[in-house]
């Protein structure tokens, strides 16, 4: 199902338009396309399907992840993995 | 019971005792009213919240949900996902989409069966990898199903206009974006057989949180202004749900009628533009698009402009193609759940013929559909 955990933007490739982001741990390579112009190291995003989709406040990103925290707690480490990926891969 | 102010919800967005204290003031609110009120939560993600958490339960008798046909690959009606399969099984192609699309059954299976009968099917996490793999198979054609809302419509377009940056030329697109505000117009302005008017079912909207995301709330505004019905975005936990019904239920006892947002840690009233910019230069509005379960909706579903035929794959492979239409399970009884006038347990073959694993109707296709959600956690409805 659709999740919104807030990813944390660790390296920007402003040629590929790709950054790396670290969502709770896991790290991987999305597309910036849709906000290229604003998007900086640090800046907290939400991921869908592989893409940022926008920039969210740290306050509000900080809150959200700890909920987070809590649930993929109690999940081994290769499930939580799994839910953080597919957290934002629904088509909706 | 744990004092309650709105501002302090990002504390916990489960939180039991939050969750709760809305209720409580939901109840309250309804109280002074000496109406029923329907709300049809638009998104197939907040039908799964509502039954995971069990906020049905949670309403005073007066509030009630209809589910929404916001679950993209539930409406996916059977020829195109028989286009897909076709598609698949062509000798130079590798069929590439979204995991979510793995099982849902066409007429002659579904992609996980064209697999298991020598297709070359990728289920990917995001149309970037479409490139990767484009890139890596220059002598296959690579056609990328598209499917799903406007959440994901711009990274259809995007991945088409990186394809185009980088001068791949076997990369073709069968689209299947479909829209929010055309189907809830739809659903309003039907006619409702079983009492010979128009649907008077649904009061007010939850509005679904990523497409407003990419969309802006501002695609909502024709429901109060136009048909009377308030909308409230609202995120996918369950305190915005709750939080979310509460707003509605205030502008039933305010006598308002208004598009508000709950989720404002990332919706506005704009959207992202760079994103729609990215939509409306690949794409356009197709006339016409069936929705399984729903039929034939105008202006409901976005097409690639015809200055990119050349990586339409539903043009180029117009002749294998059919376009005949297959018609829903006649027991099936979708469209009525999703106007409101039936809940998925009087379906008759709801549990029985009709189950997640072999899903005869669009609302039991993935865990986002009514009947599917039902079917998972209906023990909290007994
Ligand atoms: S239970 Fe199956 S057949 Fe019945 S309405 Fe739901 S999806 Fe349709």
């Amino acid at each position: 199902m659709c999740l919104s955990i807030p990813s944390k933007v660790v390296k920007i490739d402003k040629e590929k338009a790709t950054a790396v982001v670290d969502t709770m741990g896991v790290q991987r390579e999305v597309g910036i396309d849709f906000v290229e112009d604003e998007v900086k190291v640090g800046d907290y995003v939400l991921i869908h399907i592989g893409f940022a989709m926008n920039i969210i406040s740290e306050e509000d990103a900080l809150a959200s992840i700890e909920t987070y925290k809590e649930i993929l707690a109690l999940m081994d480490e290769e499930e939580r993995r799994q839910a953080i990926l597919d957290g934002d891969n629904c088509a909706g | 019971m744990k004092k309650l102010e709105l501002k302090n919800l990002y504390d916990d967005f489960r939180d039991p005792a939050t969750i709760k204290a809305l209720s409580a003031l939901i109840h309250e609110e309804a109280a002074k009213l000496d109406r029923d009120i329907r709300i049809m939560e638009v998104c197939g993600g907040h039908t799964h919240t509502i039954m995971k958490y069990g906020l049905k339960q949670l309403m005073p008798p007066n509030i009630r949900f209809i589910h929404g046909p916001g679950c993209p690959v539930c409406i996916m009606p059977k020829e195109r996902i028989d286009h897909a399969y076709i598609l698949a099984m062509q000798e130079d192609v590798i069929l590439v989409t979204l995991g979510d699309m793995i099982k849902v059954p066409g007429s002659k299976g579904s992609l996980q069966d064209a697999r298991s009968r020598g297709a070359d099917v990728r289920f990917v996490y995001s149309p970037l990898d479409t490139i990767k793999i484009a890139q890596e198979n220059p002598d296959k054609r690579i056609v990328f199903f598209a499917i799903g809302f406007e959440t994901t419509t711009p990274m259809s377009a995007a991945m088409i206009a990186r394809a185009e940056k980088l001068g791949l030329d076997n990369l073709l697109v069968h689209v299947n974006h479909v829209t929010v505000p055309e189907v809830m117009r739809e659903l309003i302005d039907s006619r409702d057989e079983h009492i010979d008017s128009y649907n008077n079912r649904i009061d007010a909207f939850i509005g679904p949180s990523h497409v407003s995301v990419i969309a802006g709330a501002k695609i909502y505004k024709e429901f109060p202004e136009k048909y009377g019905r308030p909308v409230v975005v609202s995120g996918f936990e369950p305190v915005d749900v709750m939080e979310g019904v509460l707003m509605l239920v205030r502008q039933f006892t305010q006598d308002r009628c208004e598009l508000e947002i709950q989720y404002r840690r990332s919706v506005t009233m704009e959207g992202n533009v760079a994103a729609q910019k990215q939509i409306e230069r690949y794409f356009e509005k197709r006339p016409l698009f069936k929705w399984r379960g729903l039929g034939n909706i105008p202006d409901s579903a976005l097409k690639l402009r015809d200055e990119y035929a050349s990586i339409d794959a539903e043009a180029i492979y117009r002749d294998i193609l059919p376009i005949e239409e297959i018609e829903d399970h006649k027991l099936c009884i979708c469209g009525d759940i999703l106007r409101g006038m039936a809940e998925p347990t009087e379906c008759q073959v709801f549990g029985t013929a009709c189950t997640p694993q072999k899903p005869l109707g669009s609302c039991m296709v993935s865990s986002e559909g009514a009947c599917a959600a039902y079917y998972k956690y209906g023990d909290l409805l007994k």
